[in-house]
């Protein structure tokens, strides 16, 4: 795709190059400047800027003075598997709800967005009740559970979208041939919408791996989460700023190997010319 | 029948979350604190004291300016950086690979390293500032510009939500109207608004959504940052709500406050979405 639909394509490119390197000034220095946090040795943490003996102590703390490789394996195995869970159960709905005419769809549709809308802190008050009575409180089970009302509407909604803008008439010529609802769906429409599927795949990753109100209030010892954790060096007495940085910058790690995996799938495999054309 | 059984999974999955809802409706009426498992039902008393403080709707007016400013400059710089990432240049594939990053760090650490930086007396951006004569900004110490400083904060870690969202959308618009466009000789600003924008506008249309909805109900950047500090000025509905929960113990109380935002972002979403599927089906 080039630049014939862009609002911008009036601009000069070098107005269009100086813009963009604006906006990735203000949206990277700060990820910059928690990488020299990281390396800056406590002692050196507001006298100098620049110009400082970089240490590796900050990441040796880390993994030193805490359990912070099993938070990380923790965050990890429950957003993966809450992702999972979101993908196996909601893209078949965004499906029925993107190319079905039905009695209720809005309503329906609706519905699952709904439970979105109420704010964090009301709804852990009362589940934290309801969970000590079904021992989810500090369980993988239970975390998984609560991070669906994070990714499951998000993913819906993202997906439901694609799976609208997808010609009918390919499926309709598909289920003349005789295949059945669920040999169509993975023929056609499913490899058709990877784009969707995997930026809102991404972007549920990136949300259940950063939550932080849901797993610090119904995880626990077992299950705390490295974006929990990271923050638990900050309540100490003394604030380690570069341990916090060097903890923040290696929990991104898995979330940035993610997005660069992916970046392969989300740049080719789009300009199918099937689509709507 | 098959939409039913394909939509039963996601109804099983998110259908536990309106016992806490309706739990938590139960809790209005009492006078359930953090101290204590016992409570009296006590009627629409939290009700009334909620609303006919004014402190209550101080919180409204800043929830509100928080949610309008923050998501409004995410949308239309979203949707600009995307237009800008969607060319074939080698810095524009650089820049689609790493202008999520922000993104994928926590908003508590996020907020945390924004304070950081714009501490007045250590923070790095003093420097830069002070060149250009705005050397004693103090950002979110300063009442004035505290909700402004928290803005700041939100538009860093969601405008990649915007833009991976409307360079999705971007990627999958069909090439063949565009072509026509060109042999018309339309002009790039009427091609952007007469196809791109109405093609995209779905895709945009979710984007919106949830960044109203989180936007409403942020907390984490909020409190990591200010508290709702300094004073009341950034203190938000749901900053409002946890203070009055674990702050004053008073759990009951803080639940009317939560119980409006809940239909407030339901009502918002309700009149998006209809106003929307009522303007497919005319030009349809």
């Amino acid at each position: 795709m080039k630049q014939e639909g862009n609002a911008l394509g009036g601009l000069g490119s070098a107005a269009k190059t100086f813009l963009l390197i604006l906006y990735a000034l203000f949206a990277l220095f700060p990820l910059l400047w928690m990488l020299i946090l990281s390396f800056k040795p406590d002692s050196e943490m507001f006298t100098t800027t620049f110009i400082f003996t970089p240490t590796l102590e900050n990441f040796r703390a880390v993994f030193a003075e805490s359990d912070f490789l099993r938070t990380l394996w923790n965050n990890l195995v429950v957003s993966v598997l809450a992702v999972g869970l979101s993908l196996v159960a909601g893209v078949p709905a965004a499906y029925a709800l993107g190319r079905f005419d039905f009695k209720g769809k809005e309503d329906i549709a609706f519905t699952l967005l709904s439970f979105k809308f109420a704010p964090e802190i009301l709804v852990i008050i009362p589940l934290y009740l309801i969970y000590q009575q079904l021992h989810l409180i500090d369980s993988i089970v239970g975390l998984i559970w609560v991070y669906q009302l994070i990714s499951l509407p998000l993913l819906i909604w993202i997906l439901r979208g694609f799976f609208e803008d997808l010609s009918k008439d390919m499926e309709a010529a598909a289920q003349l041939d005789g295949y059945s609802w669920w040999q169509v769906f993975f023929k056609m429409p499913l490899p058709l919408v990877k784009p969707g599927l995997v930026a809102a795949g991404l972007l549920c990753f990136i949300f259940c791996w950063n939550a932080f109100t849901f797993a610090l209030l119904l995880g626990g010892g077992n299950t705390r989460t490295s974006t929990v954790s990271m923050t638990r060096f900050l309540a100490s007495d003394t604030v380690h700023y570069g341990w916090v940085a060097a903890a923040a910058l290696i929990c991104a790690l898995p979330e940035i190997i993610l997005a660069l995996l992916i970046q392969k799938h989300l740049v080719r495999g789009l300009s199918f010319g099937v689509v709507k054309g | 029948m098959q939409p039913f059984i394909a939509l039963a999974p996601s109804f099983l999955l998110t259908i536990g979350i309106l016992i806490p809802v309706i739990v938590a409706i139960f809790y209005s009426f009492t006078d359930l604190t953090l101290r204590s498992s016992e409570f009296n039902i006590i009627g629409i008393g939290n009700f009334v004291d909620t609303f006919t403080s004014p402190d209550f709707w101080h919180s409204v007016s800043i929830t509100l300016g928080y949610a309008f400013w923050a998501t409004g400059i995410e949308m239309v710089l979203g949707l600009g950086i995307a237009l800008l990432l969607n060319e074939e240049n080698w810095l524009s594939k650089f820049l689609r690979l790493v202008l999520i990053f922000p993104l994928m760090i926590a908003p508590v650490i996020g907020a945390l390293v924004w304070q950081l930086m714009t501490n007045p007396s250590a923070g790095i951006l003093r420097f830069p500032l002070s060149w250009i004569g705005l050397g004693g900004f103090r950002w979110s110490a300063d009442s004035n510009y505290a909700l402004f400083s928290v803005i700041l904060i939100d538009i860093w870690i969601y405008t990649p939500f915007v833009v991976i969202l409307a360079l999705a959308g971007l990627r999958s618009l069909p090439k063949s109207p565009y072509e026509a466009a060109l042999i018309d000789g339309g002009s790039a600003w009427f091609i952007f608004r007469n196809l791109t924008l109405p093609m995209l506008a779905p895709v945009l249309l979710i984007a919106l959504i949830f960044r109203l909805m989180t936007s409403l109900q942020e907390f984490a950047i909020i409190f990591a940052s200010t508290r709702g500090g300094p004073g009341d000025r950034t203190l938000s509905v749901a900053i409002a709500a946890y203070s009055q929960a674990f702050s004053f113990y008073n759990l009951a109380g803080s639940i009317p406050m939560l119980l409006f935002l809940w239909a407030f972002i339901y009502a918002v979403c309700f009149i998006l979405i209809s106003y929307w599927r009522k303007a497919q089906k005319i030009s349809l």
